[in-house]
Formats: C-alpha cells, sequence, structure tokens
C-alpha cells in the first residue's frame, strides 16, 4: 500500500504533473463542493419546509423525494443523470459538461439530507410558539422568517456542517462517470505512471486539506449548541460573594 | 414498451443481477461485522487509554480523523491498486478500514454518554476493567448507538456501488454489464429503475426498523 513511498524519483515525477493534474482537479472539487452545497441547501429548505406544512400533499411529496435519494446509491443516480438526461435533450452526442453533471448530483443526494435536517430542526420547536404568532397575527412567512428559523438555526448547524463534509467527500464519485475532479485525475495519472502510493497519498492530503477545517467547525458547533445558555451575572451577586 | 422489458428481464439477466445483489449483501455484512469489532476497539482506546498510554489514543486520533476527511472511494482504489490478494478480500478491508473510523466516532459519543457512577458502582462490587467494561458498559452503550449503527449500515451498502470501479462483481457492476447491451432510453430508464428499487428495498426497510426502534425508546 505504501511501497516507495519514500522514493525521491516517484516523487519528483508526481511534482512535474502536479499543475497539469492535482491543482485543476482540486479547483473542480472545490468549484463543484461549493455550488453543490448551495444548490443541496437551497432544495434542503424547501423541501424541509414542505415537509412541515400543514398540506397533505406537500408532505408528501418532500417524503417521497427525501426517502428515495437517501436510500438509493449517489453512484447510481450519478451514473443515471450521465446516461439519460443527455438521451433526453437530444440524440446526437450531447454530453452534459461535468461541471453541471456534478453539481447536479452531489445537490439533489445532499439536498434530501439536508431537508430532513431542517425538517428536525423545525419540529424541534415547540408548536406553541407557532400558535403564539400566528394569534399575534404573524403570517406563515413571518412567523417562520422572524420566530422559528432564526432558532432552528443554532440545532441545525452542526448536522449542517457534517452535511457539507460529507458533500466534498461525495464529489468524488465523479471519478466514476470521468468527471475531471481530483479523484478522476488522481486515477488517472496513478495508472498512466503505476506510481500509487504518490498519487493517492497526495490526494488524500488534498481532500484532507479541505474536509479537516469542516470536521473541525461541525465539532465547535456540536460542543457549542450542547452547552446551555447562561445567564450574565449581576454585579450583586458578586459583592454579595466578596461579602 | 412490453418488447424492450422481455429483452432485457430475460431470467438470465436477473439471475446474473440478483448473483450481484448477493454479493453486494455479503461484503455489506461481513464489513459491517468486521468494523464494529474494530471500531468498539478504537473507541475504547480513544476513551480509556490514559496516563502513560496517552500516545496510543492519540494515534488512533489521528486515524480517525484523517479517514473521516478523505473519501472511501479513494480508500478503496488505493489498497485495490496496491495490495494484491483477493478482489472481494481487498475490498471489504477497504471499506472496513474507512467505515471503523466512522463506526468508532458513533460508539464514543455512546460511550461518553454513560454516566461515570456506573464504573464506580461496579469497582464497588469488585468487577475489574475489563469485566466492567464487558458486562456494563458495552450492553448499555450498544444499545443507546443501535440508530446510529443501522444508518451507517445503509451508507455501507451504498458504499458497496463504488466496487464497480474496481470490477468486483457487485450489483452495480453486474447491472452495468447488462446495461452495455441496451441502446434505447425506456430501458436504461426500466433498468435504472429496477436497480433503484433493489437498492431501495433493502435500505428503507433498514430506515423503518430505525424509525420503528427510535419510537420504542421514546415510549420506554
Amino acid at each position: 500500500m505504501i511501497k516507495g513511498l519514500l522514493d525521491i524519483k516517484r516523487w519528483n515525477a508526481l511534482l512535474d504533473a502536479f499543475p497539469e493534474y492535482y491543482v485543476p482537479g482540486f479547483l473542480m472539487t472545490l468549484k463543484i463542493s461549493i455550488v453543490g452545497l448551495l444548490t443541496a441547501l437551497c432544495l434542503g429548505i424547501v423541501f424541509g419546509l414542505l415537509s412541515t406544512a400543514k398540506f397533505k400533499p406537500f408532505q408528501i411529496i418532500s417524503r417521497i423525494y427525501v426517502e428515495f435519494i437517501q436510500n438509493t446509491p449517489l453512484a447510481l443516480q450519478v451514473m443515471c443523470y450521465y446516461s439519460v438526461l443527455p438521451m433526453l435533450f437530444s440524440s446526437s452526442g450531447f454530453r452534459i459538461p461535468k461541471f453541471i453533471l456534478g453539481v447536479i448530483g452531489v445537490g439533489v443526494y445532499h439536498g434530501a439530507y439536508i431537508s430532513e435536517v431542517i425538517r428536525t430542526g423545525i419540529e424541534a420547536i415547540p408548536k406553541g410558539q407557532s400558535e403564539a404568532a400566528s394569534s399575534q397575527g404573524f403570517s406563515y412567512i413571518q412567523t417562520m422568517r422572524y420566530i422559528i428559523l432564526p432558532q432552528t438555526v443554532k440545532i441545525i448547524m452542526p448536522p449542517l456542517a457534517n452535511q457539507a463534509l460529507n458533500l466534498v467527500k461525495n464529489t468524488s464519485i465523479l471519478a466514476m462517470v470521468a468527471g475531471m475532479d481530483l479523484m478522476y485525475f488522481t486515477d488517472s495519472w496513478g495508472a498512466d505512471r503505476g506510481y500509487f502510493a504518490q498519487a493517492y497519498f497526495t490526494s488524500a492530503v488534498l481532500y484532507f486539506i479541505i474536509c479537516f477545517p469542516l470536521a473541525r467547525l461541525a465539532r465547535y458547533l456540536e460542543i457549542r449548541s450542547m452547552r446551555l445558555p447562561v445567564a450574565k451575572k449581576l454585579d450583586l451577586a458578586e459583592e454579595e460573594g466578596v461579602c | 414498451m412490453l418488447e424492450i422489458f422481455n429483452q432485457i428481464f430475460t431470467s438470465a439477466n436477473v439471475l446474473f443481477m440478483l448473483k450481484g445483489l448477493r454479493m453486494t449483501v455479503i461484503i455489506a455484512l461481513c464489513a459491517t461485522i468486521l468494523s464494529t469489532i474494530f471500531g468498539t476497539l478504537l473507541a475504547l482506546i480513544r476513551t480509556y487509554a490514559t496516563g502513560k498510554w496517552k500516545w496510543v489514543a492519540a494515534i488512533v486520533a489521528v486515524y480517525t480523523e484523517f479517514f473521516r476527511c478523505t473519501p472511501n472511494l479513494l480508500w478503496i482504489l488505493w489498497i485495490y491498486f496496491t495490495i494484491k490478494g483477493d478482489k472481494i478480500f481487498v475490498s471489504v478491508f477497504a471499506i472496513t478500514l474507512f467505515t471503523s473510523a466512522v463506526m468508532s466516532e458513533i460508539f464514543r459519543g455512546g460511550l461518553n454518554s454513560i454516566p461515570k457512577g456506573q464504573f464506580e458502582g461496579a469497582q464497588s462490587q469488585g468487577f475489574n476493567f475489563a469485566q466492567t467494561l464487558w458486562y456494563i458498559v458495552l450492553p448499555q452503550m450498544y444499545k443507546k448507538v443501535i440508530p446510529a449503527l443501522l444508518s451507517q449500515v445503509i451508507t455501507i451498502i451504498k458504499d458497496t456501488s463504488f466496487l464497480k470501479m474496481v470490477d468486483v462483481a457487485e450489483f452495480m457492476r453486474n447491472s452495468s454489464v447488462v446495461m452495455g447491451s441496451i441502446y434505447d432510453v425506456r430501458g436504461m430508464l426500466m433498468l435504472f429503475a429496477f436497480e433503484a428499487l433493489c437498492y431501495f428495498v433493502i435500505c428503507f426497510t433498514i430506515s423503518c426498523v430505525v424509525r420503528g426502534y427510535q419510537k420504542t425508546l421514546v415510549t420506554a
């Protein structure tokens, strides 16, 4: 697995190939991750709100989307988009740009997970709050905007950061359809030269660079959300303590 | 329409794909069992190795963080290309290596939620450390983490579809072989729907079990 990892000659070969293979791959992965995350957030918020709506059909639509996407592999979904979508538009050798394919793939997949996160976040807020809001004349949108969502944010931040982490990792699946991302370039350079240990080690480090801050963020948010709100100390109490 | 259907779902094709599905389930099952064992060990070390064994806990922490922050596909490819051996064995090894890092985080969460009084109580009754873990701590911990554990099993089943890239004869790869003989959009959609349905039935069953279990926890 790590045979010849310390071979200088191989590392030099990797350094030569770095601008040509790893830099575009890394940038592609980064771009897909960012745009994919935004897409997933939009889908997640829309379907998360739908699943808490009072109108039953909305709930059912959201439920079907979430269950279907969560219980089938992302690889299958991406393969499906890759081979079926072009044929729906035209039959003459049209190919979807890999960037779009990646964004749709991870966006739709993680949109389902984020929708669940948002749903549980909204359901964690006691129902009395929206009843109280509507008794004060707030509309549905106002209730969400001013009362429910601001409280939800604190609950959903840690799982959202985790989803972002998984999303970055899942962009690697694009390598299965020659997606021009980091994993694809790693694979093709490694197979070209046969220096697998160098190729994959470098790639692992690059993924780690993107994902580790996200993992720390998730941990930090988790610890912060578990901490109970502490009341500010009054001066009075301190004086009493001194006495 | 029916013609296309009959063309794809011949008994030979269906049998071939179902063989793949069996392989998927076997690989997922082996990986689950192995990574539960290995993940438990990692979690125990990271939680209870203190004093002069602190460096072991640090190594485990680095291992978990590193594997959690890199994609599973990368490890499958890396290990497949560098370790020569039986394909199935190698892929189970790769998935286990990755998943045990995730599992150990789940178990660590479970271990942290067990009150310290349990240890003190056990010690006062004459249990030694290993006995405390085996008879008192681990049973409670497993009971707590079952939902998260089963969700991870779903992820493992979905992740076995990566093995198509290294040509292990699992469900996704066998279906792709069948897919290779179809040039019609409707036929492709039918086959994709069949694949999705098979994965869906397995994964959805597990997620229903998770939900049912969580409900019993709430009412109990």
